[in-house]
């Protein structure tokens, strides 16, 4: 796992976070422009969860395979189905939930540092 | 997955016109939906990944975190269909859930020797940031304001 990956999905996140919850306070539907950032999430997400199975495949530790993809793909499907979820109601909980699917990101991210780290389900 | 938008026009038969048809999935309902679904899917991905890999190892924690995975399943699914009967169905897994969590987080305590592995609900949620615990208390206050009959707030 690159350091730099987890380091980049955490601090991406946490932005977005910080501006969906300035967003959720002043009652405010986010726009392209927060839309286009959780996007760039998104892309370095994939990246992840192909240089993740590569890297699986080449690494001599003791990791659970099975569940080490499992986090990859469902890190991969938190924010689309978020944002989906979310664009149905363009109101302050429309906005939590996006807060929310970021959050879940930030929490998959950590787990999946500690399954790379080997210490298991 | 669970979030399927589809799935809310399953509603009951109008049985009360004045509800709104998606009550319990609109404002607040609606992250509380997103939020039960990310507990139903990693739940339910915990539980078979425990169960399939190294049954033996915990059955009764690995048992009791496919139970979670259930309740959490039919919570979401019931916020998602809206209406009288999902309506209770939602209150009593959210009892349920409230009791379980509760009920193991009290005996991972007490008992270690019965959860040689964590469940999802030992120590009462802990190693999920004790969102297990604060969620059966948001979800029957929701189910509190949209009871039927009653007045929405929102």
């Amino acid at each position: 796992m690159n350091q730099w990956v987890t380091g980049a999905v955490i601090v991406l996140s946490l932005v977005a976070g910080g501006s969906l919850a300035v967003l959720m306070i002043r009652d405010v539907a986010a726009q392209d422009r927060t839309f286009g950032f959780l996007a760039v999430i998104e892309l370095v997400l994939v990246a992840q969860l192909v240089g993740g199975c590569i890297a699986l495949g080449r690494t001599d530790r003791d990791v659970e395979g099975v569940l080490f993809v499992s986090y990859l793909v469902g890190i991969v499907l938190a924010l689309p189905i978020g944002v989906f979820w979310s664009l149905a109601e363009r109101t302050r909980a429309g906005t939590a939930v996006l807060l929310v699917a970021v959050l879940t990101v930030v929490a998959l991210q950590l787990r999946l540092e500690t399954i790379w780290g080997g210490v298991g389900a | 997955m669970v979030s399927v938008p589809e799935q809310t026009r399953a509603t009951e038969p109008a049985g009360d016109p004045a509800a709104p048809r998606h009550e319990l999935s609109s404002g607040p309902g609606r992250v509380l939906v997103f939020v039960y679904g990310v507990f139903a899917v990693a739940a339910t991905g915990r539980s078979l990944v425990q169960l399939g890999t190294d049954a033996g190892r915990a059955p009764f924690a690995y048992s009791l975190s496919l139970v979670a995975a259930i309740i959490y399943l039919v919570a979401t699914t019931c916020l998602l269909l809206g209406g009288r009967r999902a309506w209770r169905v939602a209150v009593v897994s959210c009892v349920v859930e409230l009791v379980g969590v509760l009920t193991i987080g009290v005996l991972s305590y007490v008992d270690t020797a019965l959860f040689p592995d964590k469940t999802v609900w030992s120590h009462f949620g802990q190693g999920y940031g004790f969102l297990p615990l604060v969620l059966p208390f948001l979800g029957l206050a929701w189910l509190r304001s949209t009871r039927p009959g009653a007045q929405r707030a929102a």
